[in-house]
């Protein structure tokens, strides 16, 4: 196990390295030129100038890449340009909150989605079964916006049960974290369903039944295992995904999060905090993935990773 | 070592009971909220619409605007005075003033305050303004250690030389730029002291929580006698203007920092107690479509005539909900130097048509129209597409991010058509040369110039730099004069087709007020914070 | 002859059940119609319910597609999915002659004088959009675009994640190393500054805007197949089938991939309206159908602030793409039945 962790720790770091590589590349052939953006529309070209000498930006990419690799093993991921604050005091502002987020995202995904799916495959084609099919697929395509205001609105606004946007205590969490758990929820209850129905119709299970176990404890004990797996992978992913930022959740909610960081500073072209965005998603991306690849043999021990 | 201090940081926040509000009992509080984070209180360095009125403040300039209009009154400085050429400017400062740490202003003080805004290292957005002052230019490449036309004459007393005569220099002084700021703590903080800035300022930072909250505290020292007449602005970042609104009825929120959303705007005109809340009034803003005078078929000055003649700026107004008026020239109607008489080009589409023919393009022709991709831009851009399709010109829209239209903007021959929205020019001071340097002039041209139309016409130049050379009072209205007809010249030229000048439509809380006019205040947007005041009910 | 079942993956209280069942009347075995008894060849000593699928896959498909169709139209839910596919289908194709008015005409009387679009009435049916254009004629177009992308992207994405997914989780080792941790790294991908690079660069096409959404989309389903294929490989009728010496191609097709396809489903039908929906943000950078062209997402991007004033801006847009990836879904559940063998005699 230690070296498969260690094999996996390795291949993180060269992919960390690849992705800012990737970032950079990117940032340096987009048609927008960050000294412009600072220097604003009254600057005279010398001032632009003075200004790309004073960031580096006159170098060329492999110097310029250079120069940023040096620093970020050092730890510095190096100042904003607009805000002119460090890039790490930026982040860990967010960092809780997004984490936050997440998790409460996360729970209410599987909240909704998971009872739902495994009834509906249990219960299969009744009545239960497609008013959670059509209920995953309006949770799927309503967007977020739209929820998340109308939650606003008839929860916070029309009726005070909570605040109206903001951050703070849990009662800020809940009306963003289910916004999230609408949108998602739908994926969790359909690939639960489907797992389930995958595994309900398994021989050990119909053994179970046979031998005279209660339906629910069937479906608990003996399937739910390892229907699981998939849903695992989709925890995984969401993991990554809600700690990169969800731009959209984040700004109906006023919830300060990484992804309206990112999006402020696209808009500007602030490199430092663009890459220092990038960089945090990617690790919370590989570790959710690492995470479901240490728990899958957990849930079934024929995994094995050769 | 850093990455130790994320962790921990980190885990503080997850652990850190956080933001319940500690302002607010009992104190004069008002509320603010703003979508984007603020970004810098660095006079030196703040250049947006969001903190530049927040900067104001924070620290002070040696002049300053009368609350709610545009006239210049010295401010720091007690008097000043003109030499006879009009090329020096002597300010006498006023005794007393200090810095939020305690120290006296002094003349050093604005010398080296200058000399921060034109020193390379600032990266200042600003240095540009006062390029005109002697010796900036060597001091900038580094050939001078100080800029010879500064000069501190007694511990109160400074004198600016410049170059030439530049009527709007004293506006130049009232920029942010110039707000005096102490040497000491700029030295202690370094690139930090955007966070923490230090001035003279009516309000000084409290607290400020990145992403979440900035938290201004009255500076009971202030120079001006019962200024401010808050204890507490408080500016939540990070709300999304349809929520604000609702928190404003909710009277959570005193000011809705980016206006009213596009969404509610007509209901709330249309409700009786609502409209009671919003202050309307004219902003120094025009929005326009620029045309590339470089690109064919561009060129013809025909063609761009009959650009102007083909928009529906009735139509277009309508579709903002009127939150405008159509405009038919370059400056805005604030101006001096707005020529009321002025008729502009009319809306006619088969006058535009001939016109068309006569250059040569019967059919019309194809071209391109950039445009920013946020609302209410992409619906405007694609109403001038629909209008010019009347007349023949079948134009292909991108609406693409503001950065990537500006550097298109910024590059000769990139953007044919251009609609300014969102990036539109506010004047940075109220006088009309604002309008013609830096986006109009043959000397910004220049890569990355936002002189999009790559407009350069040598004898309106000339006639600019002659108005400039106006200093004197009693020549004011000579200038005013020349500048219509410099800008009228410059409409026969058509390098931009003006469509509208839009209003500014502040909504706030019922217990806010203040002088006349300061929620519509053409310098302070969304509100002169030192003006305001909660009135008791 | 010994028939193989494919064994339990947990066994139940320590006993492993099936293999105390006689030989021939294994649970998951299916009973192979007689009148496909000359198509089996050595199938026959394949774990039956790859053995079903794999006679059922040729027989009903090559030799027999009534079969499929009849089944299909016996299931009231996949008429009704494929009768609203069929509609979609059409009025997108048929577009111009369909549309009441021209979708990028912007009509006077299409906004109230203050400038707010049109509830709808009796002119415009489903009322105007934010700049007075008809928003009936603009569904209709839109389809083309939205179905074209919410389709066709989205099962390309499909397919590479599929692939991948699967070769990593069967070949593991190396081949897993490689595949998945490329896979992470198109997750880490910053895909948005990639758009809006193209969007300044190339001129905006749905062939881009397709581009983006395979080079992004497929990770997802690579994940999660990686994982499924991981756990089904492991079972004893893949070994079996390995010593059996079938070749790696058909292992894939016959025996993992019926495992894959309720999975599949899932991705394949909720993932039109995401897909959608990502292809109206890619035309909010810049990068896809250039305005006024019309697609549902992207009437849906521009007008959801209003959501509040205009309802039916988000509802009726809204509503095409879930009717749409709904009807799929429907289509898909009933093929997918009909294709599993495990599930024929149980309903």
């Amino acid at each position: 196990m230690s070296a498969y962790l260690l094999r996996r720790l390795v291949q993180s770091v060269l992919i960390l390295i690849g992705v800012t590589f990737i970032t950079f590349v990117l940032l340096y052939a987009l048609p927008a030129d960050p000294a412009r953006m600072i220097a604003g529309r009254s600057a005279t070209t010398e001032t632009v100038e003075r200004i790309r000498a004073e960031l580096g930006l006159d170098q060329p990419l492999p110097v310029q890449y250079g120069r940023y690799l040096a620093r970020l093993v050092q730890g510095d991921l190096g100042r904003s340009y607009a805000q002119k604050v460090e890039v790490e005091a930026l982040l860990a502002s967010r960092l809780g909150a997004t984490f936050l987020l997440m998790i409460g995202g996360i729970a209410f995904e599987l909240l909704i989605g998971l009872p739902a799916g495994t009834v509906a495959a249990v219960r299969r084609r009744g009545a239960f079964d497609r008013s959670v099919m059509v209920g995953a697929f309006l949770g799927v395509s309503a967007p977020q916006f739209v929820v998340g205001l109308l939650l606003l609105y008839v929860l916070a606004y029309k009726w005070p049960l909570f605040p109206l946007g903001g951050y703070g205590s849990i009662a800020h969490l809940i009306l963003p974290a289910v916004t999230l758990g609408i949108a998602g929820g739908g994926w969790y209850a359909r690939i639960m369903r489907s797992a389930m129905l995958d595994v309900i119709h398994q021989d050990y299970v119909r053994t179970a039944r046979a031998k005279g176990a209660g339906e629910a404890r069937v479906v608990t004990r003996h399937a739910l295992r390892n229907a699981l797996l998939p849903v695992v992978s989709m925890i995984g992913l969401d993991f990554g995904t809600f700690m990169g930022g969800v731009v959209v959740v984040e700004s109906v909610f006023g919830w300060p999060g990484i992804g309206q960081l990112a999006w402020q500073a696209i808009q500007i072209v602030d490199i430092p905090v663009i890459m220092g965005v990038v960089l945090v998603s990617a690790v919370a991306i590989l570790l959710g993935n690492l995470l479901a690849d240490l728990v899958y043999p957990l849930l079934d021990p024929k995994i094995r990773y050769g | 070592m850093r990455r130790g201090w994320l962790v921990v940081i980190v885990v503080l926040a997850l652990l850190a009971p956080s933001g319940i509000p500690t302002w607010g009992q009992g104190r004069a509080t008002m509320i603010v909220t703003f979508k984007d984070d603020v970004s810098t209180l660095d006079p030196a360095i703040g250049y947006d619409w969001q903190n530049w009125s927040i900067i104001k403040s924070i620290s002070d300039g040696l002049m300053d605007y009368e609350p709610a209009t545009t006239t210049l009154v010295p401010h720091l400085a007690e008097s000043y005075s003109v030499s006879a050429d009009g090329r020096t400017y002597t300010f006498r400062l006023r005794r007393g003033v200090r810095f939020h740490n305690g120290r006296e202003v002094a003349a050093a003080d604005v010398k080296y305050t200058m000399e921060r805004v034109l020193n390379p290292k600032t990266q200042s957005p600003g240095a540009g303004f006062y390029g005109g002052i002697r010796g900036a230019a060597a001091f900038g490449e580094g050939k001078a250690k100080e800029v010879a036309g500064i000069r501190v004459v007694d511990k109160y007393t400074v004198a600016f030389t410049l170059d030439k005569p530049n009527a709007a220099f004293l506006h130049t002084m009232a920029l942010n730029f110039s707000h005096v700021v102490p040497k000491e703590e700029v030295a202690r903080l370094g690139a930090d002291f955007g966070h923490k800035p230090v001035g003279t300022g009516a309000f000084r930072v409290k607290e400020w929580v990145l992403g979440q909250r900035l938290v201004l505290e009255r500076n009971p020292n202030y120079f001006l006698r019962g200024r401010p007449y808050l204890d507490e602005i408080v500016f939540q970042v990070g709300v999304e203007p349809n929520v604000a609104f609702l928190r404003l009825q909710r009277g959570e929120v005193d000011i809705l920092g980016d206006g009213i959303p596009s969404a509610d705007f007509v209901k709330v005109m249309a409700d009786a107690r609502l409209s009671k809340l919003v202050a309307v009034g004219d902003q120094l803003q025009t929005g326009y479509v620029t045309i590339n005078t470089q690109v064919e078929p561009l060129n013809d000055v025909r063609v761009r005539r009959a650009l102007n003649m083909a928009i529906d700026k009735g139509r277009i107004v309508r579709i903002i909900n009127n939150r405008a008026a159509p405009a038919n020239q370059i400056l805005p109607p604030l101006m001096p130097g707005y020529d009321k008489d002025y008729k502009g080009y009319p809306f006619d589409r088969e006058q535009a048509k001939k016109l068309l023919a006569e250059a040569g393009y019967p059919n019309g022709f194809r071209t391109t129209l950039y445009a920013n991709n946020t609302d209410p831009n992409p619906r405007i851009a694609q109403a001038i597409q629909q209008d010019l399709a009347a007349i023949g010109v079948r134009v292909e829209l991108k609406t693409l991010a503001q950065s990537t239209v500006i550097e298109a903007g910024g590059t000769k021959g990139g953007a044919p058509l251009l609609w300014s929205g969102g990036m539109a020019w506010i004047a940075d001071y109220p006088d009309p040369n604002n309008f013609y340097w830096p986006i109009l002039s043959c000397a910004a041209l220049a890569p990355g110039t936002w002189n999009w139309a790559w407009y350069c016409n040598r004898e309106v130049e000339k006639m600019v730099e002659e108005a400039d050379a106006m200093v004197q009072p009693a020549q004011a209205a000579a200038r005013a004069a020349k500048f219509r007809q410099i800008y009228r010249k410059i409409m026969d030229d058509a390098p931009w087709i003006p469509v509208f000048n839009e209003r500014r439509y502040t909504m706030h809380s019922a217990r806010l007020g203040g002088v006349k006019g300061i929620f519509v205040d053409p310098i302070h947007i969304p509100v002169h914070y030192d003006e305001v005041r909660v009135q008791s009910r | 002859m010994s028939v193989l079942c494919p064994a339990p993956e947990r066994a139940v209280g320590g006993r492993i059940a099936a293999r105390e069942e006689p030989p021939g009347t294994c649970g998951n075995c299916v009973v192979i119609p007689v009148d496909s008894e000359r198509a089996v060849t050595s199938d026959q000593r394949l774990p039956p319910a790859s053995r079903g699928a794999a006679a059922a896959a040729r027989t009903h498909m090559a030799r027999r597609p009534p079969t499929v169709w009849l089944r299909l139209k016996r299931s009231p839910a996949a008429l009704l999915g494929m009768l609203v596919i069929g509609i979609v289908v059409t009025l997108a194709a048929l577009a111009p002659w369909v549309a009441p008015f021209d979708p990028a005409e912007q009509f006077f009387d299409g906004l109230t004088l203050e400038g707010r679009p049109l509830a709808p009435n009796g002119r415009y049916w489903l009322g105007t959009d934010l700049l007075g254009r008809d928003l009936l004629s603009r569904l209709v177009y839109g389809a083309r675009v939205s179905l074209l992308i919410g389709v066709a992207a989205n099962a390309a994405a499909l397919s590479i994640g599929t692939v991948i997914g699967t070769m990593a989780g069967y070949f593991k080792g190396w081949t897993a190393a490689v595949f998945m941790r490329f896979t992470d790294l198109m997750m880490a991908f910053p895909a948005l500054i990639l758009a809006i690079a193209l969007a300044a660069i190339l001129r905006p096409s749905l062939w881009i805007v397709a581009l983006v959404i395979g080079m992004v989309n497929w990770v997802w389903i690579a994940r999660v197949v990686y994982s499924q294929v991981l756990a089904i490989s492991g079972r004893e009728f893949i070994d079996a089938a390995r010593a059996l010496g079938v070749p790696t191609p058909r292992i894939f097709w016959r025996h993992l991939f019926p495992h894959l396809i309720p999975t599949l489903l899932v991705w394949g039908t909720l993932g039109i309206s995401t897909t959608v929906m990502f292809e109206a943000a890619l035309s909010f950078l810049g990068v896809g159908v250039r305005p006024p062209t019309p697609s549902w997402g992207g009437t849906i991007n521009e007008s959801q602030s209003y959501f509040l004033e205009a309802p039916w801006l988000v509802a009726f847009p809204g509503a095409a793409i879930l009717l749409t990836s709904l009807a799929f879904n429907l289509v898909g559940d009933t093929l997918r039945d009909v294709l599993d063998p495990t599930m024929r005699g149980r309903a």
